[in-house]
């Protein structure tokens, strides 16, 4: 597959969304809890608590709808301040409780709009990056589908990120890019493959720790496996101590990209 | 000094593909026009005035070294890691020739500028983005620099001032650019945990991955009369909800009144301002 078809396959609204993942891994167990606490309860987040194996887990999804009224209810999947806004209060509850925190991330990006920038986009985001980056109890992201800037690492900043095969995850849209650039966002296919956006991509450039098969609706035993090695993941970081848990996530951001 | 130096740039800036917001003025020999109310100025007069119109107050976009002119003790500044250049990590068409481009339109490495200085005797850590390279988008070599900056702060016990401009996140170094968003916030974030001050000044025009990072993350956050802060531009949202947007749409002032800015600054009282919060905040020259 070239950059652009799996750009196109991880838009594909027949892939699994947030809500499928956390309903397979969770089941019954799933208490989602709404809101920000200050201004509304965004629907482009899910976020609720759970037990994953015998694990109580904090789980928050960019969720992008699974039919056409859901998408027009979850804005598909474009999240407002107050979106971001409940995640991290959520975190903060799960750092409070000592669970872990695990993100799910499906989003072309955060949702660019009057209101948006009137109730502070950017301040959102930002206070996300800078307050996850200190949670003191282990964070996973898994990008399930469309990983678009800004919108996406405010739900990414991990101790690991983990991709599915068909996932991307890009500072903006091959089409942007292309338009931007080239004046011509039918080079959206040119822009997807300098954009080294793919998983494939992404793991060469040391951004994401691991590659995962993707799960197929009904396949129970492919979410069995992702969900021991989810808890693995959390067993290992939960023996962490708080504070050399975010000093490791600190580092792993600062060697990215590093200057010589 | 050379008195156009900051200009020629401007008029080169006109072409690269990054200059999204005001278009340029268009200056004569020793005139320029206000391109916000069509005054024409005496360049010597603009200079005198910290770049400000004399007639409706219009603040024209300045260079980060002629901002940290204005803004520190005369001949307190050093600068840090200046020799740092970007490299084209991703292989990205076309990077190589516009950073050659950049440099020589700019006379910068990159598109911030890092240093110590004094501003009313108080030792400061202090950052200063250029538009005038890449129109101030963050790349890999930005992030580290702005990063070191904090850190160095942090291990001197040292406050920082940030004045921001930048188009946003650097395409050109792909998924590396968006991860410096993180990577700056973090330093941010350590440096707040020490219990040390960080005041941003917000300049003409802030937006995209640098407003959804560290320009948003300070104690005080200031900003230039009428400068453009956004996290999407203007253009992108009128695209997105197919509406035009109200005048006053995303400026420094429409940014206060929503609660993002602590205080909108004229840029003639800046200096004042930010020696007075330093002080309010013990820093200055009983504690050396
Ligand atoms: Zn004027």
């Amino acid at each position: 597959m070239s950059a652009y078809e799996k750009v196109l396959a991880a838009r594909d609204t027949k892939k699994l969304t947030s809500a499928d993942y956390i309903h397979a891994m969770f089941g019954e167990s799933f208490i989602e809890l709404h809101g920000d606490r200050n201004y509304a309860d965004d629907k482009a987040v899910i976020g609720g608590v759970g037990m994953l194996n015998e694990m109580p887990v904090t789980v928050i999804g960019l969720e992008k709808g699974r039919n056409t009224m859901e998408r027009m209810e979850r804005n598909f999947g474009a999240a407002h301040p107050e979106g971001y806004r409940k995640a991290l209060r959520l975190m903060k509850q799960a750092e409070k409780f000592h669970r872990p925190v695990l993100c799910f991330v499906d989003t072309s990006g955060a949702f660019c709009g009057i209101g948006a920038e009137e109730r502070g986009q950017g301040h959102a985001i930002a206070t996300n990056l800078m307050e996850m980056m200190a949670l003191k109890t282990p964070v996973l992201s898994i990008f399930i589908g469309e990983g678009g800037s800004g919108g996406a690492i405010a739900l990414a900043v991990a101790d690991e990120v983990w991709m599915m095969e068909n996932a991307v995850y890009s500072v903006i849209s091959p089409e942007g890019c292309a338009s931007i650039l080239w004046k011509d966002s039918s080079k959206a296919p040119e822009a997807a493959e300098a954009l080294k956006m793919t998983a494939q991509d992404l793991f060469k450039l040391g951004v994401v720790e691991r590659i995962l098969r993707e799960p197929v609706q009904g396949d129970q035993k492919m979410f069995e496996s992702l969900k021991l090695l989810i808890c693995r993941t959390f067993e290992k970081n939960l023996a962490v101590d708080g504070e050399r848990l975010a000093e490791l996530r600190y580092q792993r951001f600062r060697k990215i990209g590093k200057v010589k | 000094m050379d008195l156009f130096a900051f200009i020629k740039p401007k008029n080169e800036l006109e072409r690269s593909d990054e200059t999204d917001v005001k278009k340029p003025y268009v200056p004569d020999e020793m005139w320029e026009k206000c391109p916000e109310c069509g005054t024409l100025l005496l360049t010597t007069d603009v200079e005198e005035n910290c770049q400000v119109c004399s007639k409706c107050n219009h603040h024209f976009r300045i260079n980060a070294r002629k901002r940290i002119e204005l803004t520190v003790d005369r001949d307190s500044f050093v600068e840090m890691d200046a020799e740092l250049e970007s490299e084209n990590i991703i292989d990205f068409p076309g990077y190589e020739e516009k950073l050659e481009k950049s440099k020589k339109i700019s006379k910068e490495k990159e598109s911030v500028i890092c240093g110590t200085c004094k501003i009313g005797g108080a030792e400061v850590v202090i950052v200063s983005m250029n538009s005038e390279f890449m129109m101030g988008s963050m790349g890999s070599v930005t992030g580290d620099k702005i990063t070191r900056a904090f850190e160095y702060a942090t291990d001197k016990k040292l406050p920082i001032i940030v004045f921001t401009v930048s188009g946003g996140a650097r395409m050109q170094e792909g998924i590396i650019s968006l991860m410096q968003m993180a990577k700056t916030s973090g330093a941010v974030k350590r440096h707040s945990d020490a219990g040390l001050l960080y005041i941003t000044v917000l300049t003409d025009p802030t937006s995209g991955g640098v407003t959804a990072s560290f320009a948003m993350e300070g104690d005080i956050i200031l900003a230039e009369p009428k400068a453009l802060i956004a996290f999407a531009g203007p253009r992108v949202i009128e695209q997105t909800i197919r509406q035009k947007l109200p005048r006053d749409f995303q400026t420094a002032e429409f940014v206060q009144n929503k609660g993002f800015v602590d205080r909108v600054v004229d840029r003639r009282q800046m200096r004042q301002t930010l020696s007075d919060l330093l002080r309010i905040h013990n820093y200055g020259e009983a504690e050396i």
